[in-house]
């Protein structure tokens, strides 16, 4: 087999097939080899065939690249039924002759080999197809059940280097899934050296809690990163998170968006937060979380911005009931159709699926703003570092979009407000504690920032007022005893 | 299955040119049935180079692939035929006492 497969283009880089497949392109540098097979490999329940059936799609609606897809389980029409609850409307593609979907069925036992063949029947079909619609991508799921059904293995193995060198030469950029062996990548073990690529899935359950992962083993001619990367399959196909995204990296911009209350834009430098930036309000239960939450989607929508408040603890009614008592009209902007208010609970379903359901919840609402309130009941799902991996995930992908999100810790009762279990504390750009004095047999609220980057904000504790009026800030009365007693009250359950 | 009575045997013989082992295929399945079948069948050669629409509708993957069209019931063998026995076994035909 000739190697010329490894050539760099003129520009000195590997010519890359973008997949569109949410952070896979991120962690291939640009998506798969271009014009060359890439083997996906895993388990069974993997999801092999979404991916494979994804870089199909999105190839044709997004790149304007038609595809075959080859299936050796599943006839075209199951492949219809089963990928229309994603919202791939695969029939349709078949229609405007832009997607092939191809059944080769092996029946078990039906087949006698009788003597050496080879597969030009399979190459001869798989040419015809990629002629009818003009395919430049092209999937196989999965070679395995091939493989399974025919006995003779070196012949087959002779055969599928000449399948895979046959697609080199056709120009065809492949996806050809296969299954994980024992002690293998793949079941026969050299499917792995004749692919340009290699994505390795894998699929473990563990707490009860579903985990994906992605893996990039193999990337001829190219750098890609080493690690493993958490992936889901939504209802829309699948995500893959970068947890060290180069979107994250991205610089926030200069713009800023108001807090929703005057006085805490005065306490940013005047002008609030950073757009884009990621802001955590901790503190115990009753001092004001939700309210701040409400005050800054309540700004998104009078900016006529497209908000969405994630409610983890209450139903959205009673969100919009509670911020009316403090003079905010959340229902308003619902009803203008600014603002989408979503309740969920974390205790029903995992982690994954949570994440699945607010990406969709982002997706389909494509907000400026989002306001997450609380973001540590997360935590009364998963161990700590599940959640830390969740959010992080999530954090990546709302600060990919651009997205400026608001989220709030509630703190336990024994525990500081500087304490946050969610170890998202580290990522987020604007920290906000409140807090719960009792001052005689008043119980006064006050705000401080505990760190906000890039900027110039305040310093000091100031008293924080919730009324059926609004919500304000003012100096505390008294400075110097404050800050003891502030300090003091870390820890005591009084407070 | 009784070979004896006045059944036909219809075949068909997917190849993909005239390769050396689609020739040795043609020349297997003609020997076979000579010897056991004398004039009562017929094998039709499909070369699907020719006629590629062919190989998806009768759903072709390998070659040769040899199909018995009659007497019904889904046989389907690949490979060049040389293993004579095989061939006998897949297609229900005893051997001449």
């Amino acid at each position: 087999m000739t190697d010329q497969g490894t050539a760099p283009t003129p520009s000195g880089t590997l010519r890359k097939c973008p997949t569109g497949i949410s952070g896979l392109d991120e962690i291939t540098y640009g998506g798969l080899p271009w014009g060359r097979p890439t083997l996906l490999c895993g388990t069974p329940g993997c999801g092999k065939t979404v991916l494979a059936m994804e870089f199909i799609v999105r190839g044709v609606e997004e790149y304007g690249e038609p595809g075959i897809f080859v299936s050796f389980e599943e006839s075209a029409s199951s492949l219809v039924d089963n990928f229309r609850p994603m919202g791939f409307d695969l029939e349709g593609l078949v229609r405007q002759e832009r997607l092939k979907l191809a059944y080769i069925s092996v029946p078990q036992g039906e087949i006698v080999e009788a003597g050496d063949y080879s597969l030009d029947g399979f190459l001869i079909q798989l040419e015809q197809g990629i002629k009818q619609v003009g395919a430049k991508r092209v999937a196989l799921d999965s070679l395995d059940s091939l493989f399974t059904h025919l006995s003779d293995t070196r012949l087959m193995r002779s055969e599928i280097a000449r399948l895979f060198d046959w697609l080199r030469e056709k120009g065809v950029t492949t996806v050809v899934t296969g299954e994980r062996g024992k002690e293998d990548l793949t079941r026969y073990g050299f499917e792995e050296y004749l692919s340009d690529c290699v994505l390795l899935l894998d699929h473990r359950i563990s707490e009860q809690i579903s985990k994906r992962r992605l893996r990039v083993v193999k990337y001829r001619g190219s750098a890609h990163s080493a690690d493993e990367f958490p992936f889901l399959v939504g209802s829309r196909g699948i995500s893959v998170f970068p947890i060290t995204s180069v979107q994250m990296e991205d610089e926030i911009g200069s713009e800023r968006v108001g807090t929703g209350v005057s006085d805490i834009d005065d306490m940013f430098g005047g002008e609030g937060f950073y757009r884009g930036s990621t802001i955590l309000v901790s503190g115990k239960a009753g001092t004001g979380k939700s309210s701040l939450s409400a005050a800054f989607v309540d700004a998104a929508c009078r900016r006529g911005e497209s908000a969405l408040y994630l409610a983890l603890e209450e139903s959205s009614g009673q969100v919009l009931r509670n911020m009316r008592s403090v003079g905010i009209d959340l229902q308003h902007w619902v009803d203008e159709g600014l603002l989408g208010v979503r309740a969920f609970r974390p205790t029903l379903r995992g982690l994954e699926e949570h994440l699945v359901s607010i990406i969709q919840a982002i997706d389909e609402r494509r907000p400026s703003c989002i306001a997450i309130d609380p973001i540590t009941n997360f935590v009364t799902v998963g161990n700590s570092d599940e959640v830390g991996g969740m959010l992080t995930r999530l954090l990546g992908h709302v600060k990919g979009l651009g997205i400026t999100l608001f989220l709030t810790a509630l703190t336990p009762v024994s525990g500081s407000v500087e304490e946050t279990d969610t170890s998202v504390s580290s990522t987020v750009d604007s920290w906000i504690a409140l807090e719960q004095i009792l001052d005689g047999t008043q119980r006064r609220r006050r705000i401080y920032i505990v760190k906000s980057r890039g900027m110039r904000h305040a310093h000091d504790i100031r008293e924080f007022i919730m009324s059926s009026q609004g919500l304000s800030v003012r100096p505390l009365p008294v400075s110097a005893p404050v800050i003891r007693e502030a300090e003091d009250s870390r820890g005591s359950p009084a407070a | 299955m009784n070979t004896e009575g006045p059944q036909r045997w219809e075949f068909t013989l997917y190849v993909a040119g005239m390769t050396p082992a689609a020739k040795r295929a043609l020349s297997n399945i003609t020997r076979i049935g000579s010897a056991l079948l004398t004039d009562r069948f017929t094998v039709d050669v499909v070369d699907l180079r020719l006629q590629p629409e062919l190989a998806e509708r009768d759903q072709i993957f390998a070659v040769p692939t040899l199909i018995r069209r009659l007497p019904p019931g889904a046989c389907k063998l690949i490979g060049d035929l040389s293993d004579t026995q095989r061939v006998m076994r897949a297609l229900d035909l005893e051997p001449l006492s």
